[in-house]
């Protein structure tokens, strides 16, 4: 009975699982297939050549929208991870009048929905000079009501006592924020850090509102480009592409994913 | 003696003399580390809400600044607009096709990858794993997936004879197929939050049930799912928001077609905003958008104190 019910649970799993990774091979598969294989529609192809992958670095300055990507991805993780923690230490260890009106303003801008704010947010932005800036792409992201919740959560287990512990030793708030907290709550900073890059990376309307050129365009938007020039010929260059840009993501995912559930699911529940 | 007289006189009259300066040291020290976040919250956030709703009673100029004050027309001529109320009717029935069946899907790979097996982490990546991968690469893969001719679906179709579909060009199938995506898409986030929750539940009570014989369903019905009602909640919230907020899939998939059946309301604000430079109209459909999502925050806040059992 028992090793019957283990081997439905284990074809299920195996099941589903082919289904949900399956449009992420045949992705992988098509990237390495040639023009020909590809219209004849097979799964598997013939030889593994990278051919498709030295094709589409041609085509498209992948390599500058990939590094593009990274300092922008880092940029809003270090910013969310600095204004953040800022914030969440005020909420946790100090008690000052008001503190409850400033809490419920962050939690009103989560009602907010980025996409009603992002009509004024553009000509800010452009009135500011910061079209195709690496300080356009990030700084209105370093704000985050849901990063400093989460911070908050974890800030709140601290025990008390280590706060009047440094005081008597003489230590500033400031030094105890750096030299006390932010070590001891090393797990949510790298929740948040993951978060933060992961969703940085993977944002699309932004980016494509704020870049009119090469100089500072994400791989996101070079997916877009790279689509509708090769729309009707070359699949498996456009496919190379897509494997080159899900990389870095899917790798931190896989480093990640145990740390970055429970992270999410505290900062969501509590 | 003397001496810790004249420290506790001191002490006392330092404390007469703390004046407002001092008193506020909290809250002006609490201001500085809050600075950073109320400044951007303040630019990004709240100022440019306030100029939505400014923006959506004027006639705007080319560079978005306000030219006519047109009060409620702008409303008045989307509520009479076939395009616009076409695009809210798609918007509702996406959120409709994508938000039940994503978290049906999610919770039972959620329930599947919380059996305690061998090898189960790898299963839990794998199930995972579409949350690393982006609007824009998902989009793309299905776009090919999607393909009229080459395209995996329309080959498997071929196979079992049945008639082609024209998955992104038929008015009736486009909306379904950016569903789909956006199902398979946002998966892997709501697994991974349902698991958490999974994981949280006390092993205790699914002891005492098991002593009692009761079935897997009995258990499911009274244990798991009161249980994790709060997750369940805050990801019915949270789906709902995103797909009131979809936006990649559509640009890349359909942009907006075929007869604007895919015209959801983002891209239709992206559209008449940066496309017809119409940014009062935009702007009234933006304060659509904030009300939608208002009311599923508040519905949340209100049900969620109600019906929900917190552990």
């Amino acid at each position: 009975m028992r090793i019957l019910k283990r081997s439905i649970v284990y074809f299920l799993l195996i099941v589903t699982a082919l289904i949900m990774f399956f449009p992420i091979i045949y992705a992988l598969m098509v990237s390495f297939m040639t023009g020909g294989e590809i219209l004849q529609g097979k799964f598997l192809p013939s030889t593994f050549s990278f051919d498709n992958y030295v094709k589409v670095f041609d085509r498209l300055p992948l390599l500058n929208y990939l590094i593009n990507s990274f300092i922008v991805s880092f940029g809003v993780m270090l910013g969310q991870l600095v204004v953040c923690s800022l914030a969440a230490y005020a909420f946790v260890f100090i008690p000052f009048k008001g503190r409850d009106f400033v809490f419920f303003l962050f939690i009103s801008t989560m009602m907010i929905p980025w996409e009603a704010t992002m009509i004024p947010n553009f000509f800010t932005i452009q009135n500011l000079n910061w079209l195709n800036t690496y300080q356009g792409m990030t700084l209105p992201f370093f704000a985050l009501a849901f990063g400093t919740f989460l911070l908050r959560q974890h800030f709140k287990t601290i025990p008390k006592e280590l706060h009047e512990a440094s005081q008597i030793a003489g230590l500033s708030r400031f030094a105890f924020f750096v030299r006390v907290i932010l070590p001891v709550s090393k797990t949510s900073l790298v929740t948040l850090g993951a978060y933060g890059f992961l969703t940085t990376w993977n944002m699309y309307l932004w980016p494509l509102l704020v870049t009119t050129n090469n100089s500072v365009r994400t791989v996101q938007i070079g997916l877009k480009q790279l689509q509708s020039q090769e729309v009707a010929t070359e699949w498996g260059v456009v496919m190379a592409g897509v494997i080159v840009v899900i990389i870095p993501t899917l790798l931190l995912l896989f480093l990640g994913q145990k740390q970055l559930q429970k992270g999410l699911t505290q900062g969501a529940l509590k | 003696m003397t001496v810790v007289k004249s420290n506790h006189v001191t002490a006392v009259r330092s404390k007469q003399k703390k004046g407002f300066w001092k008193r506020s040291l909290n809250a002006r020290t609490a201001l500085l580390y809050l600075l950073p976040s109320i400044i951007l919250f303040s630019v990004f956030v709240f100022y440019p809400m306030f100029r939505t709703i400014y923006l959506s009673f004027f006639l705007t100029n080319q560079a978005g600044e306000a030219a006519v004050f047109v009060g409620m027309e702008n409303y008045a001529y989307l509520l009479e607009s076939s395009a616009f109320l076409n695009s809210i009717k798609a918007t509702f029935l996406f959120v409709l096709y994508t938000v039940p069946t994503g978290i049906i899907i999610a919770l039972g790979l959620a329930l599947l990858a919380n059996e305690k097996l061998r090898g189960i982490g790898f299963f839990r990546t794998i199930y995972a794993s579409t949350m690393g991968v982006s609007v824009a690469a998902s989009s793309v893969v299905w776009l090919f997936l999607f393909h009229p001719s080459i395209g995996m679906f329309n080959k498997v179709l071929s196979i079992l004879n049945l008639p082609q579909v024209e998955w992104l060009l038929d008015p009736t199938w486009a909306l379904l197929s950016v569903s789909l995506t956006t199902i398979w898409l946002n998966t892997g986030f709501c697994f991974l939050i349902l698991l958490g929750g999974l994981q949280n539940i006390d092993e205790h009570l699914y002891e005492s049930a098991r002593i009692d014989g009761a079935s897997y369903w009995y258990r499911l019905r009274r244990i798991t799912i009161p249980m994790l009602s709060p997750t369940l909640f805050f990801i019915i919230t949270i789906s709902l928001i995103n797909a009131f907020q979809t936006f990649g899939q559509v640009d890349i998939l359909t942009k907006g077609g075929p007869s604007q059946s895919t015209n959801l309301i983002v891209y239709s604000i992206y559209r008449e905003a940066f496309v017809n430079a119409q940014f009062g109209t935009a702007s009234a459909q933006a304060v659509f958008l904030f009300i939608c999502i208002l009311l599923v925050t508040i519905l949340q806040f209100k049900l969620g104190e109600k019906k929900v059992h917190y552990q």
